[in-house]
């Protein structure tokens, strides 16, 4: 693969306790769950290597006290790992200055919380402007670039409001307008629709979906809910326990997941709408049919029709070659998985 | 028999019992007593003070070493340059140009340039605005009151004095906050600083305010510019408490936040941290004003003229109706100051949107009744000063008032003070002057270790150790008597109101508004209604202990009675409880906690308040801290203020880690 790397974090450690870098040293970097637990350390983070490519989605996913706000918190500096590399666009975030780092968040980082942490003695555009303010920026030219990103973010003739007056999906807008007013590279996304009730949070996806249409940023997203990060991501990290247990597309969680723990969080998902021809097909089946179905179509798309006929369907790419082949047979075992394992 | 063993057995034997031996030793040995000329070392700590206590050495020479340490620092000159005293002078005269600032624009005027003072309709007016900005007209209502009443009576001069005393309110107030703030600051952001803060608050706290006007007294001199800086140093510790809880509660994103935002060190404290922890840090505020006004009446007592000084000459010479008029002055005065502070505190800001008229709507009234106030004052004499022969004063009828009402009251007061004197209150006073001092270390230590901590029974052993070891031994224990049965009055009048008041919402409020208003009381006004009832004894002593201390006993029953968790009441009902059994199996055993906290904060309210009542004239630690005052010995106000600290932080430690670990069992938070 010849995409570019954003962010790269090599084999990061976080344990809580005393003294937890002199235990990594003498357990050579690589302590087993027995050794942490008996000498009463808190593993946050364990051994997590992952790339943040350019331009992509990556939700990191767990259960809550799995590791991945420590993790993101990792990447950009506001914890720091007992042990590990940051990679910040090829340079090291953990051997940079104080002045250094300020300068890459001021520039190149945006952060939106789940609490939305607005400050709450400052109106929405005074929010918004904030990151601006401290690089030391006019005021004029920083309040007209504030008033552009809200009216991105949907907030428009919302600007003196101060954070209280307005609802949850609001405030939180106004996190996405802040996170965004210094054109960020990277995005930080803390879990930022978990504190919204089921249909602001579906309707914060699609802005969120909407705004990156546009941007094009990478993002690193958080969340415990599996439905989101789906909807949301080009590739999850899933981590258990400080560990990254699986990081893949969401086909590839799903039709091949590494362990019980990815299969068991995988089990409940509507496969219909996930998986496309290319992962259920049979690839041993080259012949042409007489009819076709796309690789990338979803199977939710061609189920009725696949079921319907008593014919096979071959799979062709996106030149118009075979690559493989669909019929019942193999819808029926994409979609009800669990009987494989009978 | 076999009763016998199981209690010998048993661990409360094991932990009272040294005690119990130690004072049964009153039966055995013949000097064990407090009338002995010479009482047994066991009982009484050697070289103790017995009768009066002009100079005494005491087991350890605590007084003289701090003397010693008091005339190396008014003598000593560091790089031969100037001493500390030269130091903390010079420090002093820096406040004093302050203090003639505020007291020029307050009530000196600027002679120099023949302007006079700010005239009242301006300080009334502008109070009012404020007031309407801050809350609403009752806020102003109230402002309005309080200053129309310093102008209506001022026959006697209160206007000028308040005056006085706001002046020098001015100057303390901010200086104590910035200094709380500045410190608070450091200790959060430097750990070991913290370590070092905390005690020294809790000691500072704890110290009764006349040991450390002594020092001041040494070190600064008297006048307006000591009791300012008393003032100061008596003030700052809640702003420094605070503004440390404010700084660390601050939620950790909105910090991530700040951080992400690309803030450097001097950023994150000015835009993210102050302004996020900024309704503590404005209480803080609030509490600085209230112990500043608590201190107008004790700062007079070196020399600081104002309303407090115009009092204590007043109750010195039972001219009750004028100081009843002074006290209301005072009390207006805090009561006003702790209701724009508190509606400072909490206040949002809003959102206006249209023309500076339109978005500025207070300051435009400001400016344009500034202006008219002016014109006034121009043209009209009776707004730049208040006519004298528009005053009035109520004192005259007061005084007789007073008297009428005491005189019918006399006979029925004097039983009732005769009957607490010999049935319950020397009873309690030679109980706890026949225990040893020994018996009493060993009986704290036992409380601390039985509350499992090694560390805590040392630290409350030493602390009774101090005051033994101190030579006030006899005296600590009259005001330890005088504390603890104020502690039991407060709580038999304390949780009964609390329970009667937890039962509804309204009753609730009505007693929480009480409650808040009696505290903002300077504490001195309480010496006021006891003395006019029961003259000077110990009577009154514990009356106006007891009024004083019995407002955090109610409050916390009060909270604690309300804060037990619905669901619990709700299963308690449907299992058929009572309502009496509900009070008493379920609701106070779960509050019981919380009340516990309740008599510790009585505890503590009342030994401040026995320190002020020494003014009238008790025979404990508080006597001798006066006359320490009067002879200006700063070494033995120092040593006896510690004790009273001593006694506090025990009792402190002992009941707050108690209340905590049954939280703890309870399931509670801590």
């Amino acid at each position: 693969m010849n995409k570019e790397v954003k962010i790269s974090c090599k084999n990061i450690w976080k344990l809580y306790g005393e003294t937890p870098e002199k235990f990594l040293k003498n357990t050579n970097n690589n302590p087993t769950t027995e050794e942490i637990k008996q000498n009463n350390y808190i593993p946050a983070v364990r051994d997590a290597s992952i790339d943040v490519n350019t331009g992509e989605i990556l939700v990191i996913m767990g259960l809550s006290g799995s590791g991945k706000s420590t993790l993101l918190r990792c990447m950009s500096k506001l914890i720091e790992p007992t042990h590990g590399q940051v990679f910040f666009e090829g340079n090291d975030l953990l051997k940079a200055s104080e002045k250094e780092l300020i300068d890459i968040r001021r520039h190149k980082m945006g952060m939106v919380f789940q609490h939305f942490a607005l400050l709450p003695h400052r109106t929405v555009l005074q929010n918004v402007a904030f990151p601006l303010e401290v690089q030391g920026q006019e005021i004029q030219k920083r309040e007209e670039r504030a008033k552009d990103v809200i009216k991105l973010v949907g907030l428009e003739g919302r600007e003196k409001y101060y954070p209280r007056e307005l609802s949850g999906g609001q405030q939180q807008r106004v996190g996405l307008a802040r996170s965004l007013a210094v054109e960020p590279d990277v995005w930080f996304l803390d879990e930022p629709f978990s504190a919204l009730d089921p249909l602001i949070r579906k309707e914060m996806q699609n802005e969120f979906l909407r705004l990156q249409s546009m941007l094009k940023k990478t993002i690193v997203f958080i969340t415990h809910d599996f439905d989101e990060a789906i909807r949301l991501a080009d590739r999850i990290a899933i981590m258990y326990e400080g560990l990254i247990v699986q990081v893949g597309t969401p086909e590839e969680l799903i039709t091949k997941p590494a362990t019980d723990y990815v299969a068991e969080f995988t089990k409940d998902i509507p496969r219909s709408k996930l998986l496309n021809a290319e992962s259920i097909m049979n690839e041993k089946d080259k012949k042409p049919y007489e009819n076709t179905v796309n690789y990338s179509d979803k199977i939710e798309k061609i189920a009725s029709k696949v079921l319907k006929s008593e014919s096979i369907f071959s799979v062709v790419d996106d030149n118009k070659e075979v690559i493989g082949s669909v019929s019942k047979k193999e819808l029926i075992k994409a979609l009800f998985a669990e009987d494989k394992n009978e | 028999m076999n009763k016998i063993k199981t209690i010998l057995r048993g661990k409360f034997f094991f932990i009272f019992g040294p005690f119990i031996f130690l004072w049964l030793l009153r039966y055995i040995i013949p000097n064990y007593t407090i009338s002995s000329k010479t009482p047994h070392w066991a009982y009484i700590p050697p070289k103790s003070c017995l009768g009066g206590c002009g100079s005494i050495d005491g087991l350890v020479p605590f007084v003289d070493w701090t003397n010693a340490l008091i005339q190396f620092l008014r003598k000593y000159e560091i790089f031969g340059l100037f001493t500390f005293r030269d130091f903390t002078r010079g420090i002093a005269n820096y406040v004093d140009k302050f203090l003639d600032f505020t007291e020029a624009v307050l009530h000196k005027g600027f002679p120099s340039y023949d302007v006079g003072p700010l005239p009242w309709i301006f300080i009334l007016t502008l109070t009012i605005i404020l007031g309407f900005y801050l809350r609403g007209w009752r806020l102003a209502l109230l402002g309005g009151t309080c200053f129309s009443y310093l102008i209506l009576f001022s026959k006697r001069g209160i206007w000028e004095l308040s005056m006085k005393s706001l002046a020098a309110i001015s100057v303390s107030a901010p200086l104590a906050a910035l200094i709380g703030l500045c410190l608070g600051i450091l200790a959060v952001k430097r750990k070991r600083f913290a370590n070092f803060l905390w005690p020294m608050l809790n000691i500072l706290q704890s110290l009764p305010h006349f040991s450390y006007l002594i020092l001041v007294v040494i070190f600064v001199g008297i006048g307006t510019k000591a009791g300012v800086i008393a003032t100061v140093i008596f003030a700052f510790p809640p702003m420094a408490r605070l503004t440390i809880l404010g700084l660390q509660n601050i939620s950790q994103e909105i910090k991530e936040a700040g951080i992400m935002a690309g803030c450097t060190k001097w950023q994150m404290l000015f835009k993210v941290e102050i302004p996020a922890a900024r309704s503590p840090i404005m209480l803080g505020v609030n509490q600085v004003i209230m112990q500043c006004l608590a201190m107008i009446v004790i700062a007079a007592f070196i020399g600081q003229p104002g309303l407090g000084h115009d009092l204590l000459i007043r109750l010195q010479g039972l001219r009750l109706g004028e100081a009843f008029e002074i006290g209301v002055a005072v009390v207006l005065i805090a009561i006003t100051l702790d209701r724009y502070s508190q509606a400072l505190a909490l206040k949002e800001p809003e959102r206006r949107e249209g023309n500076f008229l339109k978005r500025h709507p207070y300051l435009c009234t400001s400016i344009f009744s500034i202006i008219i106030c002016t014109f006034l004052v121009f043209i009209f004499p009776f707004f730049n000063e208040y006519p004298k022969e528009y005053t009035i004063s109520a004192s005259v009828y007061l005084d007789n008032g007073i008297k009428s009402f005491t005189r019918s009251l006399f006979v029925p007061l004097g039983i009732f003070r005769d009957w607490m004197l010999i049935y319950f209150l020397m009873p309690l006073k030679s109980i706890f002057q026949s225990m040893p001092w020994t018996g009493v270390i060993l009986f704290v230590g036992a409380i601390g270790w039985k509350l499992g901590k090694i560390r805590l029974a040392l630290t409350v052993m030493l602390f009774v150790f101090f005051i033994a070891s101190s030579g006030y031994w006899v005296r600590a224990m009259i005001t330890v008597y005088m504390v603890f049965a104020s502690l039991v009055i407060c709580a038999l009048i304390g949780i009964p109101l609390g329970i009667w008041a937890s039962k509804k919402e309204s009753r609730t409020k009505i007693v929480l508004n009480i409650c808040d208003i009696f505290q903002t009381f300077p504490s001195f006004i309480y010496l006021l209604p006891a003395i006019m009832l029961f003259q000077i004894s110990d009577v009154s002593a514990i009356f106006a202990i007891v009024i004083y201390s019995s407002i955090p006993m109610v409050r916390y029953t009060v909270f604690g009675l309300r804060n037990v968790p619905q669901q619990i009441i709700e299963a308690s009902i449907t299992s058929g409880c009572t309502e009496r059994q509900l009070l008493w199996k379920v609701k106070m055993p779960l509050a019981f906690p919380e009340i516990i906290l309740g008599a510790n904060q009585t505890l503590m309210f009342a030994l401040f308040m026995v320190m002020i009542a020494g003014f009238i004239g008790t025979v404990d630690l508080s006597q001798e801290i006066f006359r320490a005052l009067s002879f200006s010995d700063g070494g033995k106000g120092l040593i006896i203020g510690l004790c009273v600290a001593f006694i506090g932080l025990t009792a402190d430690r002992l009941l707050v880690e108690w209340s905590s670990q049954m939280k703890s069992k309870l399931g509670f938070k801590v």
